[in-house]
């Protein structure tokens, strides 16, 4: 519980100590936030020039010769410049973005005081975990730069192909070494991040603010944190046994009798499949971590704007647990053709659906918060309601995937990627844009446009399924992913008026969110002044001035006398009780 | 309001084009094929009628409970329901994984017919080699020092071996109509994948390791194999065909290469 002399600081009073490398919780979630949007911003801009390409794989543009001088010599795209930017582009949505701002931007923001606290338990610890989440930024981007560019093995980064040096492609000499060490600084900073939230979480929550009162954002950033903590763990240590073969010519990935490019290595004893277990005990709970405060947002978001209290609260808790805990059992599931044991799969796959269980829990409980609710359509209520629909269409793809039988065809198509897009690309995004819209007042004084707000969502929600759905169908005629273009096989060719209506409908999605990022800055600036409370909202953020004082309760201890979610309360005499409100 | 009529137009055209078949699966040529299409179908109409439940329904609240005034009602949830609906759902996904483990133990657990034709893949950045054993029915020493693209001997085929003398080897991959076939995956630099789909078959084909897949073919004719495991920048175009044929033009095709050595 918290005790006032953990970590009493005041404000610090010159410009870089107070915004740059400040120890300030909200300074460093804004400055999470505004990574995460640069990095949206240049996987948003990657994927349109992949799709381009996909369906112009002949296009001259002068445009790409400037960026890329011998990826794209003559204006023309090689197929390795398709593939560097297809794994820029994964990687960075996954890691800067889905990892970065719904956990560390928002969470960093929102868990403390959310839960009554002053600031993180470790303020420096934190600092320091966003400057070197910024800079293993800088080393993935310079990648693009180094002789070779940018590694071509897909944010997935299987060995051989990423272990053996620029023999197996370009990219793979210097660009996949700065790509590794990126990874295993960006582990560094989530493993720092991760046990910061865990101390936090359990240490200094105020008074009565007891498990089964935190909001279910606290909860989802809470087994986040311990996904986090357990998965960077050993990723970290994949990425640095990757290095060294690359560098020091260990043969950990490396089996004996390759001869790649007609040259015969030296390598002996070492299995490809141990890094796609290593790595995909990590990237399972990977796409958890990515998705869990989104639906934990969601959950707020939806009793909020419904102004109902959550449908089974605790049913809620405990599939957030059960997700997390079986998490760490399904990694096989990318791995059904891979391979390994076939009798493996079985267990895997009876494990995976498993895991579908506490997640259809979460969407039918949604649809009863919803369910005798006076709903509000708030921008940000829309995002949210829009994430349970994506939530809906992308889970429903993992029940085929999850099938080893029928994986044997889907396995490494466009279904794939359309599933993946749906559920941990998109459905994670909209809930980064819900939260966008519902804790902009707070964390900037100022509220955001709803006109433009409401444009942008619904261009945005019918441009994504516009995209994301079609692929799908790709992948039910075979379309294999990871293709630079497709004019080698009949099969795809016939294809080609899907493509082209998926990459005309990325480009439209593109520019929408032009109205997203105008919306922000301008809000910023121009927005009406928040009060303090203006969604009618219970959780303590909502008790603060807009934005929260440096110290976030102005010297005062919160007590907690309610649960998260008491709308509609029969008698009271609002229709929601604050948590802090007296008993 | 909008968004729930939205969401129903969505769900609505999403079902048409799933009901449409517009862009599907080739028809399967094996019995194998016919059983996964089976249970593709089973998946499909029982998560199916799931998404088309869901979102109409979330679209009816959205329309439903719109703000009209009047009092939200105060709920915490029903233990009931939630059992319930838990239940449900297991059973389902259990249920279904269960159905289709016929499927995964006819391809991965029963072993090959003894008499089954052998065949040796070779997957290398960015072509296919595959290689019979000639008339003595066996195949030849390998050793990666011999390896010579150019020359023809992509598998490295020992010349002091008198094994390997007759070993055919192709680029595209002959088989013969209602006989069993079994693959020996084998790369010799990255991961490669093996995919026909027709077959409704995908391997993976991992260096250090031979990996046998085992499949019979019912349908004469040409189908297209497309590499399915990023493998680098030609992955693109690391095509070849699989044939089949009449079990006497194979035996003829056999013959002739035979006869070329
Ligand atoms: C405008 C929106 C987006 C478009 C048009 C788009 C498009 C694509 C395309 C075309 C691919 C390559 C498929 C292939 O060649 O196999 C891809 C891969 C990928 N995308 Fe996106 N994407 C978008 C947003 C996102 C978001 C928000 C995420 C966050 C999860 C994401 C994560 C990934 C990942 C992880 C890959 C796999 C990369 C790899 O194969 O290594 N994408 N995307
Ligand atoms: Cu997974
Ligand atoms: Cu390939």
């Amino acid at each position: 519980m918290s005790s006032p002399v953990v970590h009493a600081h005041g404000a610090p009073q010159g410009f870089i100590r107070r915004y740059i490398f400040s120890l300030d919780h909200k300074v460093i979630g804004i400055q999470y936030y505004f990574l995460a949007l640069f990095s949206v911003f240049l996987g948003m801009s990657l994927s349109v020039l992949m799709r381009f390409h996909m369906v112009y794989p002949d296009a001259k543009v002068s445009l790409f010769e400037k960026l890329w001088p011998t990826g794209a010599a003559g204006g023309i795209m090689t197929p390795e410049l398709y593939l560097s930017l297809m794994t820029m582009h994964g990687t960075i949505m996954v890691f800067f973005v889905l990892t970065t701002a719904p956990q560390s931007g928002f969470g960093n923001y929102f868990l403390p005081i959310q839960i009554g606290a002053e600031d993180m338990a470790f303020p420096v610890l934190n600092m320091l975990s966003f400057w070197t989440t910024l800079l293993a930024l800088v080393v993935m981007v310079s990648a693009f730069f180094v002789q070779g560019g940018a590694p071509l093995s897909g944010w997935t980064a299987y060995p051989p192909l990423s272990a053996v040096g620029p023999l197996s492609g370009p990219g793979e000499g210097m660009g996949q070494t700065l790509w590794v060490i990126s990874i295993a600084i960006f582990c560094g900073a989530s493993l720092m991040g991760a046990i910061n939230f865990i101390a936090t979480t359990i240490d200094l929550r105020a008074r009565g603010m007891s498990m089964m009162r935190l909001p279910l954002t606290v909860w989802s950033w809470f087994v986040t944190a311990i996904l986090g903590l357990l998965g960077f763990a050993v990723l970290l240590a994949a990425g640095v046994l990757l290095l060294l073969d690359r560098m020091a010519g260990t043969s950990f990935f490396l089996p004996a009798g390759l001869v790649v490019n007609d040259q015969i290595l030296n390598h002996k004893g070492g299995s490809p499949l141990l890094w796609q277990h290593l790595f995909w005990f990590f990237g399972h709970p990977e796409v958890y971590i990515a998705i869990l405060p989104g639906m934990g947002l969601a959950s707020q978001l939806l009793a909020t704007f419904s102004r109902k209290p959550i449908f089974g609260y605790r049913a809620m808790v405990y599939a957030i647990l059960g997700i997390g805990f079986l998490g760490f059992f399904v990694w096989g599931h990318h791995m059904f053709m891979s391979g390994m044991n076939p009798y493996s799969a079985m267990a895997f796959s009876i494990l995976t659906m498993s895991i579908g269980v506490p997640s259809a829990i979460k969407t039918f409980n949604w649809i009863g918060t919803l369910w005798g609710g006076r709903i509000r359509f708030t921008t940000a209520m829309l995002f949210a309601l829009g994430f349970v629909s994506l939530f809906v269409s992308g889970g429903i793809s993992g029940i085929f995937l999850g099938q080893p039988a029928l994986d044997l065809y889907f396995h490494d198509t466009y279904f794939v990627v359309g599933h993946f897009h749906m559920i941990m690309g998109v459905a994670a995004i909209f809930g980064m844009f819900g939260g966008t819209f519902y804790w902009f007042p707070k964390m900037f004084g100022r509220m955001m446009n709803e006109t433009l707000g409401k444009i942008h969502f619904y261009l945005t929600f019918l441009g994504v399924y516009a995209i994301f759905t079609p692929m799908h169908f790709l992948g039910i005629a075979g379309n294999p992913r990871r293709y630079a273009d497709f004019t080698n096989f009949e099969f795809m060719n016939n294809l080609m008026p899907v493509h082209k209506f998926m990459t005309h409908a990325a480009i439209f999605t593109a520019v929408v969110q032009l109205i997203f990022v105008f919306n922000l800055f301008w809000s910023m600036r121009k927005g009406a002044k928040a009060p303090v409370n203006p969604w009618d909202s219970t959780t303590l953020e909502w008790t603060v001035s807009s934005p929260p004082p440096f110290d976030n309760f102005a010297g005062k201890h919160p007590v907690v006398n309610h649960g998260a979610y008491e709308y509609s309360v029969p008698g009271a005499a609002k229709d929601y009780i604050m948590q802090s409100d007296p008993a | 309001m909008l968004l729930g009529v939205i969401v129903w137009i969505l769900t609505v055209v999403i079902c048409y084009f799933f009901l449409g078949h517009y862009w599907w699966f080739p028809p399967p040529i094996s019995e194998h094929g016919q059983a996964y299409d089976a249970q593709f179908n089973a998946t499909l109409w029982v998560t199916g009628v799931i998404f088309f439940l869901a979102q109409i329904a979330l679209g009816y609240v959205i329309i439903r409970f719109r703000d009209k005034g009047g009092t939200a009602k105060y709920s915490h949830g029903n233990n009931m329901m939630e059992a319930l609906w838990t239940s449900a759902t297991a059973l389902l996904f259990i249920g279904l994984v269960l159905a289709g483990t016929r499927i995964w133990a006819a391809v991965h657990f029963a072993e090959a017919p003894a008499d089954a034709l052998r065949i040796e893949v070779l997957g290398k950045q960015f072509a296919w080699s595959f290689r019979y054993p000639g008339p003595d029915g066996k195949f030849g020493r390998t050793d990666i020092k011999q390896i010579n693209d150019q020359g023809g001997n992509s598998f490295g085929i020992d010349e002091k071996d008198p094994a390997g003398k007759d070993d055919i080897t192709s680029a595209s991959i002959k088989v013969p109509a209602g006989k069993p076939i079994l693959l020996i995956l084998k790369s010799r630099d990255v991961i490669h994948n093996f995919f026909v789909r027709e077959l409704r078959l995908k391997q993976d084909i991992v260096p250090g390791m031979e990996i046998p897949f085992h499949f019979q073919a019912d349908k004469i004719g040409v189908y297209e194999v497309p590499c399915s495991e990023l493998c680098g920048l030609g992955h693109h175009q690391m095509r070849t065909t699989l044939e089949v044929m009449s079990e006497a033009n194979f035996e003829k095709w056999k013959q002739e290469q035979a006869a070329q050595k």
